[in-house]
């Protein structure tokens, strides 16, 4: 059975199709990355996932349950955080919390607790008052604080520092340990690329990539940074090398995962003094996408 | 000017944005104004009439309502236009003013708007500029407008000096309120703490010349709205008072961007309390969100009108002296009834007035959920399993209490001052009764509303288009001779006017019945439809 389960998806704002016939499944337990560019139709999905907007084409099933019809009783098991998270100013984010967890009818609240201190958020202060960030940390408190099944995160760590999103992390590995399943969207890759054991990527309301991490990352390529006693007067004239830089004797460059052998092969014949293979992050991913798209 | 091209940028972008608002608001003054100097001839063509009238306008009671009428004892035209229309469009001016400069202040800021300029390569009290500069010009061109066409109309003693002292005091208390609410926009630091302080102080300068006028002439002076009367369009033609406005305009204007200067960005100069860590256990529904969020304006509508009430009925006890006469006031009375004692008549009026004036905070609190969803806020409600049945219920639900406060409010208010006035002449429940009658018509109004949110949500705020419609057909309706279907398109046109009709419950129970319909068809199809994407 899957928790989330779309196909076909279609979109339409007036005449422009937002989502075009979009595939998704998200499986019990796991942590599912949805990436792609500003205006890529990651908010368009999300809402019509959570019923706000009704498909025009396709199906969305949520917990087998059709997500426009039967949204009510969906969103029983699911916890939501939007993209931009809009207060109203004249509540404090205590207030707000509270509210959001007495609509989904909860009584616990040592988790809310624990919480708030972990975000280090001040619970007294008007929301008008907030930055966009302590926003963000009120919707995440009221949804993390919540028994769900489905976590269905727009966006979460939009405005968060540093400091916040290893939190925000933290929290979510907590949940993936307890066996929930996680749908989060994101165009900050890093995080994703940490949380998620499977990703799709989006672009004009289509899905033009999905699989684990590993199932995607053979697609590209790796950057190496080697330094060698011979230097590499060839490197940039290998199958698969593209992009070398030299810098303090240290070559950089990336290479196609398939040509990944030989290029060794070759570095191994000028004496390596110290290499660096680190694998694609999704941002190298990314650009591969586009790039290729763009070429 | 021109050399500060950001400025200029800026007051073209403001300019662009609120085109149809200004020119909406500017047209309504504009022909408004134009079409009472044109009716005036044909709506006092004998000298009795001119008497009538005046002899109204002299009347303590209206005094301090309209504010003084100079020029007598042989009052003109112009001078009778003067003290009937300018203080109300003087009012109107500045509500326009205060809403749209909050808008360009306040709420652009709480948008983030402000922030994004201010990002730019811009001195930090461009917006500010920009604002109180472009809505100067607005209402220096609203008042020539008003002005200069008042006089090409020829009509009889409305000459060209008088027609545009008149515009231009128009513009002198637009101007006046622009600043003032830039400053407000300083001191608070949300757009609605901006414009509850703006409004405060419009019913503060009214009270003050109100009293003023009778009383006191300085008090009336030290108030803008006292002051601008003190022009005395087609009498005197005085410019010290709008000389002095503007100058005390360019003051307030300087207080306002110097404090913008000094302060950080989403704060105000009025201290900020913090609040509690958790919600009382009444914030646990979408209606205990409503209550907590809506009941402060709720008990200041409520309080204003109250005040309304009792404004008019602390005049009862003048009615039969100025009523006598087939007078303006007499005209709109036996537009609304030709029978019963002129009391009678004149507080059936007041019912319609209370019923009117009431329905705004009705109507405001209904477009609250379209103003949420457009926030993006009803999302966390929806996507927490309220249904979009219960959401719209509960503030429907709101609206009908509200609907039903207004009207004992406004009747209390009615009763406490009138019965004093009158010496105990009124009778609690028969005011009560007045009042009451008209919540199937307020009733109809939360229907149509709810229909628009439902089904056409853009259009929702067209909702006041109609009730200003069903104003000015119902209340002025004699005054411009409309004809009497006019006001049979309003529902308030199909109200029994108690004390002098009797009252039929068909007509009320059709408003029910189509208030019915109208709110199952809304919520139905506010159920079905996508939710708008915030903005
Ligand atoms: N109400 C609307 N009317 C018309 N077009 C819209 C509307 N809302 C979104 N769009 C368009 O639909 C597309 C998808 O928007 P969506 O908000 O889903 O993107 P997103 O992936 O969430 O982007 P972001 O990363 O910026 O949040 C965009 O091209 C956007 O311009
Ligand atoms: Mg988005």
């Amino acid at each position: 059975m899957n928790v989330l389960e779309v196909k076909d998806l279609v979109k339409k704002y007036g005449d422009f199709p937002a989502i075009n016939g979009i595939n998704l499944e998200v499986k019990p337990g796991e942590v599912y990355g949805f990436i792609g560019p500003n205006g890529a139709g990651k908010t368009t999905t999300i809402r019509t996932v959570l019923g706000i907007l009704k498909a025009n084409g396709g199906e969305v099933k949520v917990f087998e349950q059709d997500a426009w019809s039967d949204a009510v009783k969906i969103h029983e098991r699911i916890a939501y955080v939007p993209g931009d998270v809009n207060l109203w100013s004249n509540l404090t984010g205590g207030e707000v919390i509270d509210l959001f967890l007495r609509l989904r009818g909860q009584k616990n609240q040592d988790k809310k607790y624990k919480l708030i201190e972990k975000f280090d958020l001040d619970v007294t202060k008007k929301c008008r008052t907030y930055s966009k960030g302590n926003r963000q940390k009120v919707g995440l408190i009221a949804a993390l604080a919540s028994e769900a099944d489905l976590y269905i995160l727009d966006e979460p760590t939009s405005g968060l520092d540093p400091l916040m999103e290893r939190v925000f992390q933290e929290c979510i590995m907590d949940l993936k340990a307890e066996g929930k399943s996680i749908f989060l969207s994101s165009h900050i890759l890093s995080e994703v690329e940490q949380l998620c054991d499977r990703i799709s990527i989006i672009k004009n309301g289509k899905i033009i990539e999905t699989g684990s991490m590993k199932e995607l990352r053979h697609l590209t390529r790796s950057l190496v940074s080697v330094k060698t006693k011979l230097p590499l007067e060839q490197i940039d004239q290998l199958e698969g090398v593209k992009d070398v830089r030299l810098e303090d004797g240290v070559y950089q460059f990336q290479v196609d995962a398939k040509q990944i052998g030989e290029v060794m092969t070759y570095l191994a014949n000028h004496q390596i003094e110290y290499i660096e293979n680190m694998p694609p992050t999704l941002e190298d991913l990314f650009m591969h996408h586009y790039g290729k798209e763009e070429a | 000017m021109l050399k500060d091209n950001k400025l200029f940028m800026m007051m073209k972008v403001i300019l662009r944005k609120d085109r149809v608002s200004i020119l909406v608001w500017s047209l309504s003054l504009i022909s408004f104004t134009f079409y009472v100097a044109i009716a005036m001839p044909y709506l006092f063509p004998s000298e009795a009439d001119l008497m009538a009238m005046t002899q109204m306008l002299e009347n303590p009671a209206m005094i301090s309502m309209l504010g003084p009428i100079y020029g007598g004892p042989d009052y003109t035209f112009g001078a009778i236009m003067a003290a009937e229309m300018l203080i109300f469009t003087g009012i109107a001016v500045a509500v326009m003013n205060i809403l749209l400069v909050t808008k360009h202040t306040r709420r652009d800021e709480e948008d983030g708007l402000i922030e994004l300029i201010q990002s730019l390569p811009v001195k930090k009290t461009i917006p500010l500029k920009a604002t109180l500069i472009t809505y100067g010009f607005v209402n220096l061109i609203i008042g020539l407008i008003i002005g200069i066409p008042l006089e090409l109309m020829h009509i009889e003693s409305m000459d060209m000096m008088g027609s545009i002292v008149y515009g231009l005091t128009l513009s002198a208390i637009g101007i006046i309120f622009v600043m003032l609410t830039g400053l407000m926009a300083q001191l608070s630091s949300s757009s609605r703490g901006t414009l509850g302080l703006s409004f405060l102080l419009l019913g503060l300068f009214y009270m003050m010349r109100a009293i003023g006028d009778i009383s006191s002439e300085a008090l009336s002076l030290v108030s803008p709205l006292g002051l601008m009367m003190r022009s005395k369009p087609y009498v005197d033609n005085s410019l010290i008072p709008l000389t002095i406005m503007i100058f005390a305009s360019f003051f307030i204007g300087y207080v306002a961007i110097s404090l913008n200067m000094k302060r950080d960005l989403d704060a105000g100069f009025l201290p900020q309390k913090n609040g509690k860590a958790e919600a009382s256990k009444y914030l646990s529904s979408p209606f205990g969100l409503i209550v907590k969020l809506q009941k402060n304006s709720l008990v200041i509508w409520a309080i204003t009108v109250f005040i309304l009430g009792a404004s008019y009925g602390s005049i009862l006890g003048d009615v039969d002296s100025f009523l006598e006469n087939n007078s303006m006031y007499g005209q709109l009375i036996s537009n609304i009834n030709e029978n019963g004692s002129v009391i009678d008549q004149f507080v059936a009026m007041l019912h319609v007035v209370i019923a009117l004036f009431g329905t705004i905070p009705v109507l405001n609190m209904i477009l609250k959920l379209r103003k949420e969803e457009k926030k993006g806020r009803l999302e966390h409600l929806i996507s927490r399993s309220v249904t979009r049945n219960k959401l719209m219920t509960s503030y429907l639900t709101f609206a009908f209490l509200t609907s039903i406060l207004m009207s004992i409010s406004g009747a209390m208010g009615l009763f406490v001052a009138g019965n004093q006035a009158t010496q105990g002449g009124l009778n609690f429940v028969k005011i009560l009764e007045g009042t009451w009658v008209y919540l199937p018509a307020v009733w109809g109004m939360i229907g149509l509303s709810s229909l628009l949110i439902g089904i056409i949500p853009k259009w929702t705020k067209g909702i006041w288009f109609y009730l200003t419609f069903s104003f000015i057909s119902i209340y002025f309706g004699g005054l411009l001779k409309l004809p009497d279907w006019v006001p049979k398109l309003s529902p308030y046109g199909h109200v029994p006017q108690l004390p002098v009709d009797s009252y039929h419950f068909t007509g009320s129970l059709i408003l029910i019945f189509i208030s019915a319909i109208t709110i199952v068809i809304g919520i139905s199809a506010f159920s079905r439809r996508d939710l708008d994407n915030p903005a």
